[in-house]
């Protein structure tokens, strides 16, 4: 008796050392930087070496620049750090742009309506409370809908972003400065009022140790708290949760509020501690790149801090390159793709092995 | 009425963008695939249309409109089918998640039709903006004597021809999903791929086509924004990404309908356009009207989940891998 | 005389990993008969059938189809043989109407013409005496409805030998009657018939003959015309195997749950479980019996607080005896029911999917019932921790490591794991589902054990099982749940095998048999 059996056959591994695992990421990044080499190449005619050695001089090459790099690593950090709890609950939350948004718009009405009145610790103080009530208030209007209704978190929270960058917009038209500019311009120029001070003389050190402090506060709350136990116990089974007595909505409708939250913070620093105005580019769709982020991070904090520092290396480098070999810095984007495409497509390798069976052996596994 | 037919002429070629983006988005949907890379999608046909015609209009000493019309048409397909396939190999063959590889496949659209279309008329030795006016004219052709009928010709016929294929694809896609046999089969594919599969269907090629013939009409609503919307340029100022994320919108306003997707399309041109012809609204409130369309499509998807009518909901595996192993 | 069968599946054997579902299995199906294949639970009816429609492969044995061998390694391959089965879970698409899910993936030209499938559709429906709108969608159908479909879809395709699987287990005796009446006429327009079933009255009312399944072997087959209740009943379950179960006599056995009226109805509006009234003793093991879907899934559930529940119903808990204080936990979600300190242990039959969280550690599945204990807003590991060596150590779980994910574990040391974790808890009731299901000898032995060890302690035991052999030598009393009525409570070292198999197929009139 012959059965006609597939020629291929995937199987979900057992789970791979880490190591392993991660020289499979290796080998597909080395993989993807070969193809974007070669992309380069066939567009410029350049020595692809000396292409990624000036992307290293843009990113790194002068304290200035690898502040700059750190800085925007940050942000994109922090959002990834805002998305891990969502993710942790399979609750995809695309909507971090609008969330950002929100916390960067709170942020510049406190900088704008406040900045003669109040000294600058109260701003910052009073930014970042509104900032994270911005972005919770972003977050858990979606959740609300998906505990009570199960509406579709994905599309709901896309949709949600558009709201939100066209509130950005009206509120940009509100403020501009000055009239006809389109541009709320830099904010509190003179008086510097409601920004970031720099510490021991490092203008964006701030940033950064707030940053890390979340990630690493993130970590901790996932880990080690007996809200982070919900949030895992959700996102494996909900059936699970209710024999356990956990209430599933409220774990959706609080994590929510905390994904939003931490991202809206993330626009509190780009505006306060970084680019000082408001405008859609304040999140400028990194808040889609985050989701990749933590998506790829598996939800852990530390693995992100290596994406989001990668990511940003590219953005960077390839602007560099724009500048020197005549390109256009969308060239980073092109490269982030095909590095992302190529990394997400390794998943597969570390998750499942692929056989080719030979057609006598036909013995079953488990029954369904 | 001049200015109600303005509107509407200008939402009509609104809406056509949208138009091509949501048909080919609600094919692939009805295979169960949530392709967000829909933006990514557009921005390739567009910049694929776009560079063919240039490439086309630049070595031929004497360029005809209409073979350039049929050079950046095959291109613009071609592209974005392409770049369906990648997101199906990912998500189908190395089953990447659907919304991750999405994004991506935004990003890296977006990132490729940028580079070249800013860069494109500098490489070939050109200098300032890219522009294909001769293929541009043959896209944005129509007939005079039509057109000339007063009110009704400019309402009706004063449009390129991708107006119009744009409607008839779209009514293409509602027979096909509800009459043909193999639309059949699809719609049992994106609801309940393991019925399908025990019923002899080939999931696997249902969804690769779906994706790839889906990606291919989505990226002429960027062909059709270079070519006619903005007449043979590109622009990089983001435009089709925010028209691509309307047309996901539009996806589920239409709740998975093409045919409904006609006049929703319209419909959003209209509230997107609608400020223009409302006297004394500052700058500012312009920027909230163009909201609308967004608002009532996060009314409709709450308004669907609620009423839990069953024909209107997204396909039920939507979003979800199939893999037979694991039933 | 071979050409008089349209089916003969002869020393058919399948195995998945270590467990035999059928051993040299022996089925013979007449042209134009109804065969009853007959069995218990787990006794292999499902499996034999899934190898004649294409879903499984045998690993060895012959079947012929018109007296030709045959190969079928698909269901297409079956289609093609003339075979069509109808599942217990149906396969069909909700948003499609019955011609659509009937025309599925089938073959021709590029446009359905739904007329002519309608026109089909309706001819097979005169000949046979179904009831079927071609154009009605199928989430507006009613579960027989949707069975009527399934067996439709089987004929349009071209079925001559059609397998029912449990048809009747979602159906009311009127519809059943009405599938009793079309099935005869298949018959007697020459479809040969296949009914799995553990229902002895059907299989008397519908079936020519009848072939018997035990455990994964072929136990006999006859004409059911020669057969009656008993002697069915006796070849079914067979003999009674003495398992060296221990089962002490119960200590000062107190009330310590009164069940009253409960009544469960599921989305549908289905009543599954229906006014059972039961009382559950401290220091004694309470069996459960019943065909699979009898109620008793509901019945723990709405005790857990997982299920809601008809008005009227109740579950008083007394901690201290019947004259105690009470308190009632209908009403109450786990949360509340574990905070007003009732200590109740309950493993369900979804080990991976509720009773544990599938990709956790060993550890942090320790922690599902106890993390909220403590004011700190952080969870205690060092006990959790603990606990998990202790039940490794002591029930000699096989792991790598406590901070193994219980996914990668046997289905045996799941199962330690999770019992394990319900006796730390020091429970006052404790209730299992099907406890030893897919477990090995061994470790099924473990588990009598810790069950008994809780008996002694005066926990109130409720077991739910299938193996009435356990049931009958581990329990102190049996409550037979019938169509999610209780049938009788009968005391487990007087009753017979036969009698809890007979009192699990017929629904005695006398309601107040138990309680």
């Amino acid at each position: 008796m012959t059965k006609h059996e597939p020629f291929i056959h995937i199987a979900r591994r057992d789970g791979l050392a880490w190591w392993r695992a991660w020289l499979i990421r290796l080998a597909a990044a080395v993989l993807a930087l070969l193809v974007s080499a070669l992309f380069i190449y066939s567009l410029t005619k350049l020595n692809p070496v000396k292409v990624y050695a000036a992307m290293w001089e843009g990113a790194f090459g002068t304290p200035r620049r690898a502040w700059i790099t750190a800085r925007d690593a940050s942000i994109l950090l922090c959002i990834g750090v805002g998305l891990a709890p969502a993710f942790m609950m399979r609750f995809w939350n695309v909507g971090a742009e609008g969330q950002v948004l929100m916390g960067g718009c709170a942020t510049a009405a406190v900088l704008i309506y406040c900045g003669r009145s109040l000294p600058t610790a109260a701003l910052l103080g009073i930014g970042l409370v509104v900032s994270l009530a911005a972005g919770a208030l972003w977050g858990v209007v979606p959740a609300l809908f998906k505990a009570k209704w199960n509406t579709n978190e994905t599309l709901f929270t896309l949709m949600m972003n558009y709201i939100a960058i066209q509130l950005t917009c009206f509120l940009v038209a509100k403020w501009e400065n000055p009239k006809g500019s389109n541009s709320v311009g830099i904010i509190n120029q003179q008086t510097q009022a409601g920004w970031f001070p720099a510490i021991a003389g490092k203008q964006y050190l701030l940033n950064v140790i707030i940053v890390l402090a979340v990630a690493v506060g993130m970590y901790l709350y996932l880990k080690y708290t007996k809200q982070g136990y919900e949030i895992s116990v959700v996102g494996e089974s909900e059936n699970t949760a209710r024999y356990a007595g956990i209430s599933v909505r409220r774990v959706l409708i609080r994590t929510m509020a905390i994904s939003g939250a931490v991202c809206g913070l993330s626009g509190f620093i780009a505006v306060a501690g970084a680019s000082h105005t408001i405008s859609t580019s304040t999140a400028g769709g990194r808040g889609f790149t985050a989701i990749i982020v933590a998506w790829m991070a598996k939800f852990n904090t530390f693995v992100m801090i290596l994406i989001a520092l990668l990511l940003v290396f590219l953005e960077k480098g390839a602007i560099q390159i724009a500048s020197q070999f005549h390109l256009n810095d969308y060239a980073s984007n092109v490269v982030e793709g095909i590095i992302l495409f190529f990394l997400l497509g390794s998943e597969f390798f570390i998750q499942y092995t692929v056989r080719f069976r030979s057609h006598k052996n036909k013995k079953e596994v488990a029954p369904s | 009425m001049t200015q109600l037919i303005s509107l509407l002429t200008s939402a009509i070629v609104f809406g056509t963008v949208i138009l091509y983006g949501a048909v080919g988005e609600i094919i692939t949907e009805k295979s169960g695939n949530l392709n967000l890379g829909v933006p990514g999608i557009m921005f390739l046909g567009g910049i694929a249309g776009l560079a063919a015609a240039f490439f086309y209009e630049l070595h031929a000493a004497e360029p005809i409109g209409f073979v350039g019309l049929i050079v950046s048409f095959i291109a613009a397909v071609a592209a974005s089918a392409l770049g369906g396939l990648i997101y199906a190999f990912l998500t189908i063959s190395l089953r990447a998640n659907q919304n991750v590889t999405g994004l991506t496949l935004t990003i890296f659209g977006a990132g490729l039709a940028n580079l070249f279309g800013g860069s494109l008329n500098a490489l070939a030795g050109g200098v300032g903006q890219i522009s294909v006016a001769t293929t541009s004219r043959a896209y944005r052709a129509y007939i005079p004597s039509l057109a000339g009928l007063g009110r009704v010709g400019q309402l009706f016929f004063s449009f390129g021809f991708m107006a119009y294929l744009a409607i008839v694809l779209a009514l293409a896609a509602n027979w096909f999903l509800n009459r043909s046999r193999v639309g059949l089969n699809l719609r049992a594919v994106g609801e309940d791929p393991a019925t399908a599969d025990a019923a002899g269907i080939n999931v696997t090629r249902y969804k690769y086509l779906a994706t790839c013939v889906g990606a291919g009409i989505s990226g002429l609503g960027g062909l059709y924004y270079a070519m006619d919307y903005i007449k043979g340029t590109w622009s990089t100022d983001g435009t089709i990404e925010a028209l691509g994320w309307l047309a996901v919108a539009l996806v589920i306003f239409a709740t998975w309908k093409p045919a409904r997707a006609i006049w929703s399309a319209y419909l959003f041109g209209v509230l997107y356009w609608a400020y223009n012809y409302i006297t004394g609204l500052s700058r500012a409130s312009i920027e909230l009207f163009k909201m609308l369309p967004y608002v009532v499509t996060i009314i409709v998807l709450v308004a669907v989940s609620m009423r839990r009518s069953r024909e209107s909901q997204p396909p039920k595996s939507l979003g979800l891998s199939y893999f037979r192993e694991e039933r | 005389m071979a050409e008089d069968f349209a089916v003969r599946m002869v020393d058919i054997t399948k195995t998945f990993g270590h467990v035999t579902a059928n051993n040299k299995v022996y089925l013979e199906l007449k042209k134009g008969e109804i065969l009853s294949l007959l069995g218990e639970n787990g006794s292999g009816k499902t499996t034999l059938m899934n190898m004649l429609s294409g879903i499984y492969f045998p690993d060895s044995g012959q079947i012929y189809v018109d007296g030709k061998e045959v190969v079928i390694a698909s269901p297409h391959d079956a289609y093609a043989l003339g075979i069509g089965m109808v599942h217990q879970h149906f396969k069909l698409v909700d948003v499609l109407t019955a011609a659509e899910n009937i025309e599925l993936g089938l073959p021709g030209g590029p446009v359905v013409d739904r007329k002519a499938v309608a026109a089909k559709v309706r001819q097979i429906c005169e000949r046979y005496g179904f009831d079927v709108d071609p154009d009605k969608k199928v989430y507006d159908m009613s579960v027989s409805e949707k069975q009527t479909l399934e067996i439709v879809k089987t004929l349009y395709r071209g079925a001559n030998i059609l397998i029912l699987d449990e048809p009747t287990a979602v159906l009311t005796p009127q519809e059943t009657e009405k599938l009793f009446a079309v099935m005869r006429n298949m018959r007697d327009d020459g479809k040969s018939i296949i009914i799995i079933t553990h229902k002895l009255n059907e299989v008397l009312a519908i079936s020519d003959r009848v072939t018997i399944l035990r455990k994964g072997e072929y136990i006999g087959d006859m004409e059911t015309a020669k057969a009656d209740a008993r002697s069915l009943t006796d070849m079914m379950v067979g003999r009674t195997v003495t398992l060296n179960i221990r089962r002490d006599t119960p200590i000062d056995p107190q009330r310590r749950l009164e069940i009253r009226n409960l009544t469960v109805k599921d989305a549908e509006g289905v009543t599954r479980l229906d006014s059972v009234s039961l009382d559950v003793y401290a220091g004694e093991i309470l069996g459960v019996a019943g065909i699979s879907g009898c109620g008793q899934k509901e019945l723990l559930e709405a005790i857990a607080g997982l299920q809601g529940t008809v008005s009227g119903s109740s579950v008083k808990y007394r901690p201290t005896g019947p004259e105690g204080p009470a308190e009632e936990l209908i009403g109450q979600t786990p949360r509340s029911i574990a905070e007003k300190g009732v200590r109740l242990a309950f493993v369900p039959e979804d080990r991976l999917g509720m009773g544990l969280v599938a990709g956790m550690t060993l550890v942090g599945n320790m922690m599902l019932k106890e993390y909220r204990s403590g004011k700190s807003p952080l969870v205690e590991r060092r006990h959790p921790h603990d606990m998990a060596q202790k039940i490794v150590r002591e029930l000699d779980v096989v792991t790598p490591s406590i901070d193994t994910p219980v996914r990668k574990l046997s289905g045996g040391n799941v199962q330690k794991v999770l019992v394990g974790r319900e006796i730390a808890m020091e429970p006052t009731v404790l209730m299992s589902a099907y406890a030893v299901r897919g477990l090995d000898i061994n470790t099924s032995y473990t588990i009598y054990r810790l069950l008994n060890e809780q008996k002694r302690r005066g926990v109130a035991v409720i077991y739910v099982g299938e193996d009435l052999d356990v049931l009958l030598q581990l329990c102190d009393r049996i409550a037979v749940l019938c169509g999610g009525r209780l049938n009788a409570i009968v005391d487990g070292r007087t009753a017979t095998k036969e009698e809890v198999g007979y009192l699990m197929t017929y629904l005695k009139k006398d309601r107040e048999a138990g309680a």
